[in-house]
C-alpha cells in the first residue's frame, strides 16, 4: 500500500442505490479503491455495471430522486466528500475533482461560447478578472493542442468537430489544475484515430499536472495502453482489482477472462478468422433482483453450488490482485 | 444575412397586400354600409337621397376602384375620412393608440415575468406541490376567458372597496394609473403568462436533461447559475415564439377586455367602427394591426438568432 499522503482518492464502502417503481437497486456495492497522485486506475465492465453512477457518485451528481448514496466515504486530499454540504461540494467540483463526459457533441452548453464555458469554470474557483480568465481559457485551449486558441475561445460548440470539442471540455475539466480527473468514456463517441489522440492527450496532461485519473471504460485496448491499475466491476461491485500487467498476464476472476476472451482478435496471415466472435453468455442480472450469492455465476462456466449460495469475498490472491470468486485459484487452469 | 434581410422584408410586403385584399373583401361581404344603417335608423328611405350619400361617400364606385383608392392612400398616409365622425381617420385612430400599446405592452411584460420565472421554478421543482399547484393555476388561466376573468376583477372589487376602477385619461397619482393600466393588463395577460408558464416549464425540462446541464453543474456551478444561465438560454426559444404569438392574439383580447373595462383604445374602437361599417376606420385599423403581427413575427425570427448561435440567417 503506498503512503497514505500520497492517495488523492480513498474510496470505502461506497454505496449508491436507485428507488425505482420496480423496488431498490444497488448500482454501486461497497465499492472502495484508491488512486495515488499521478496514477490511472481504469474502472471496466458492461453497460449498467455501475462504472457511471460511480463516477458520478464520486462527483455526488447522483441524481437524487431516484439515486442516492448510502453508504461509505469518498475521501479526496483526506477531504471526506460526503461530508460536505452542497455549497462546500460546489467549490469542490471543477476545481479538485473534474468530469470528461462519454458525449463530446452533447456535453458542451449549445448557446454559449467555448471561452466562456472555460472561463465560467475559472471563475467559480479562482478569485481572476474576466480578462486573466479569458487568457487561462486561451491557455488551456493551447494546452490540450487546439489550433488558434484565441479564436476558438470565440466560436460555439457546433462549429467545432467532436474531437476538439472533447478538448475543449478537457481543457474545461483541468482549467482548475484538480487533483483528480474522472473521464468517464472520454473517447466511446470518437472514431478511432481520434480515440488514439485523445488518450494521448489526457495521458500527457495527467502526467504534466500530476492529476490523478480515473478513467472508465469498457475497452480493455484502452486499459492496456494508459492504465497502471484496473478494477473489474459486475452488477455494482468490483469483481477484480491488479496492476495491468498481472491482469492481463493472468485474470482470476471468470468475468474478468470472458471480457479478455470477447476482445477480437486480427487473425494472423494465412489463418482464416473465427466464424464467431466470442461472447459471454446471457446478460447482466437486473440490479433488483440480484441472486445470493455471485452475481455472475448464472453466466459461469465454472459456477458450483456455492457460487449460488454466497457471495464469495474479495481476496488477495498475491501481490495486491483482489479478486471475488470461490474458484479464482482455478481459472487460469480451467480456462 | 443582407440577402436574407431583403427577402424577408419583400415577403412581409407580399404579405400585408394579401392582408390588404382579405380586409377589404371581407368588409364588403358583410351585408350592409353605413348608408343602410343610416336609413334604417331614419325609417324613411328615399333612393335618391340614398344614392347621393353613397356617391359622396365613393362606395357607389366598382370595387377595384375602391380598393385602388383605399390603398394609393394609405401608401400616401391618407387613411381618408371616418364615415361616422367625418374626421379624419388618422386623427381618430392615432391618439387611440398609445393606451392600447401600453395595455398590450404591460399585459405582454406581465406574462414574460411572471410566465417565465414560473415556469422555471415548476420544472426544477417537477412533481412537487408547488409544481402542481403552478400547473392548475396556469390550467385556469387557459381556461378563464379574459372577459370574464375581467368581470370577476370589476364584482369583485365592487364587493370589496365598493368602487370599480374607471379609466383615467389622465392619471394622477401612481394608483391611478396602476389601476388605469395594470388591472386591466393583468386580466388579459394572464392567459399568455398562463401559457408562457407551461411552455418554459416543458422547454426548461426538456433541457434540463442534457448533457450539458450535467457538465455545469460537474464545474461547480450553483442551481441558479445552472438553471437560469445554462437551462433557460437553451430553452428560452419555444417561449419566445409563443410570446410572439400571444402579441397578436393579445389584440382579440383587448376587445374584449377594453369593452369591459371601458377603455377607450382601439380595440374597441374597431368593435364600434364595424359596427357601423365604418370602412376606412375598420380597413385602415386592421392594417395597422397586422402591420404589427407581421414585425412581431420577423422580431421573433431576428431573435432566435441572437438566442441561438446555431441559427444563421443566409442563403
Amino acid at each position: 500500500m503506498a503512503d497514505k499522503s500520497d492517495l488523492v482518492l480513498d474510496v470505502r464502502n461506497l454505496k449508491t442505490v436507485f428507488f425505482t417503481n420496480s423496488g431498490l437497486f444497488k448500482a454501486v456495492d461497497d465499492l472502495s479503491f484508491t488512486v495515488k497522485r499521478g496514477e490511472t486506475l481504469a474502472i471496466v465492465g458492461e453497460s449498467g455495471c455501475g462504472k457511471s453512477v460511480t463516477a458520478l457518485s464520486l462527483m455526488r451528481l447522483v441524481p437524487d430522486p431516484p439515486g442516492r448514496i448510502v453508504g461509505g466515504s469518498v475521501s479526496l486530499e483526506g477531504t471526506d466528500l460526503l461530508a460536505l454540504d452542497e455549497t462546500e461540494m460546489r467549490a469542490v467540483r471543477g476545481n479538485r475533482i473534474s468530469m470528461i463526459f462519454q458525449e463530446p457533441m452533447t456535453s458542451l452548453n449549445p448557446v454559449m461560447r467555448i471561452g466562456d464555458q472555460i472561463v465560467e469554470a475559472v471563475r467559480l474557483h479562482r478569485d481572476v478578472s474576466a480578462k486573466e480568465a479569458q487568457n487561462i481559457a486561451v491557455e488551456m485551449l493551447r494546452l490540450v493542442r487546439i489550433p488558434e486558441p484565441a479564436r476558438r475561445t470565440r466560436e460555439y460548440p457546433h462549429q467545432l468537430s467532436g474531437g476538439m470539442r472533447q478538448r475543449a471540455m478537457i481543457a474545461m475539466a483541468l482549467a482548475c489544475r484538480p487533483a483528480l480527473l474522472i473521464a468517464d468514456e472520454p473517447t466511446t463517441a470518437l472514431d478511432v484515430t481520434i480515440q488514439a489522440q485523445i488518450l494521448a492527450l489526457i495521458l500527457d496532461l495527467q502526467k504534466e499536472l500530476g492529476t490523478g485519473l480515473v478513467l472508465i471504460t469498457h475497452d480493455l485496448g484502452v486499459v492496456a495502453q494508459t492504465a497502471q491499475r484496473v478494477i473489474v466491476m459486475y452488477a455494482g461491485r468490483k469483481v477484480e482489482e491488479a496492476s495491468v500487467e498481472a491482469l492481463f498476464a493472468s485474470p482470476k476472476h471468470p468475468y474478468t477472462r470472458g471480457l479478455m476472451a470477447s476482445i477480437p482478435a486480427v487473425p494472423a496471415p494465412g489463418i482464416a478468422a473465427p466464424a464467431r466472435l466470442n461472447e459471454i453468455p446471457g446478460t447482466v442480472p437486473s440490479l433488483v433482483r440480484l441472486p445470493r450469492g455471485c452475481a455472475f455465476a448464472p453466466r459461469c462456466k465454472l459456477a458450483i453450488k456455492r457460487c449460488e449460495a454466497e457471495y464469495p469475498p474479495l481476496e488477495d490472491c498475491g501481490g495486491g490482485h483482489l479478486a471475488a470468486c470461490w474458484r479464482a485459484e482455478e481459472v487460469a487452469e480451467v480456462a | 444575412m443582407f440577402a436574407y434581410l431583403v427577402r424577408r422584408l419583400l415577403l412581409m410586403l407580399v404579405t400585408l397586400f394579401g392582408i390588404s385584399v382579405v380586409i377589404f373583401v371581407l368588409l364588403r361581404i358583410v351585408p350592409g354600409n353605413i348608408v343602410d344603417i343610416l336609413f334604417a335608423a331614419a325609417g324613411y328611405v328615399d333612393p335618391a337621397d340614398k344614392a347621393n350619400l353613397e356617391k359622396e361617400l365613393g362606395i357607389d364606385q366598382p370595387l377595384i376602384v375602391q380598393y385602388w383608392h383605399w390603398i394609393s392612400g394609405f401608401l400616401r398616409g391618407d387613411l381618408g375620412y371616418s364615415y361616422v365622425s367625418e374626421k379624419p381617420a388618422l386623427q381618430e385612430i392615432l391618439p387611440r393608440i398609445p393606451i392600447t400599446a401600453r395595455l398590450a405592452g404591460l399585459a405582454l411584460l406581465f406574462s414574460a415575468s411572471i410566465g417565465i420565472p414560473l415556469g422555471v421554478i415548476s420544472a426544477v421543482k417537477q412533481g412537487t406541490r408547488l409544481d402542481y399547484a403552478l400547473r392548475v393555476v396556469s390550467l385556469s388561466g387557459l381556461s378563464l376567458p379574459s372577459f370574464w376573468l375581467g368581470l370577476l376583477i370589476l364584482t369583485a372589487s365592487v364587493a370589496m372597496f365598493g368602487q370599480m376602477p374607471i379609466f383615467n385619461p389622465n392619471p394622477q397619482t401612481w394608483l391611478e394609473a396602476f389601476a388605469t393600466y395594470a388591472v386591466p393588463a393583468a386580466a388579459v395577460g394572464f392567459r399568455s403568462a398562463a401559457l408562457t408558464l407551461r411552455i418554459t416549464r416543458s422547454s426548461m425540462l426538456e433541457v434540463l436533461r442534457q448533457d450539458y446541464i450535467r457538465t455545469a453543474r460537474a464545474k461547480g456551478a450553483s442551481d441558479a447559475a445552472v438553471n437560469y444561465h445554462h437551462a433557460l438560454k437553451n430553452a428560452i426559444l419555444p417561449v419566445i415564439t409563443v410570446i410572439g404569438i400571444e402579441a397578436a392574439f393579445l389584440i382579440g383580447g383587448l376587445i374584449v377586455t377594453e369593452t369591459v373595462f371601458n377603455i377607450p383604445g382601439v380595440a374597441r374602437f374597431l368593435v364600434e367602427a364595424i359596427r357601423w361599417r365604418d370602412y376606412p376606420i375598420v380597413q385602415n385599423l386592421v392594417m395597422f394591426i397586422a402591420v404589427v403581427v407581421v414585425v412581431a413575427n420577423f422580431t421573433v425570427d431576428m431573435l432566435y438568432a441572437v438566442f441561438d448561435p446555431r441559427i444563421r440567417y443566409t442563403d
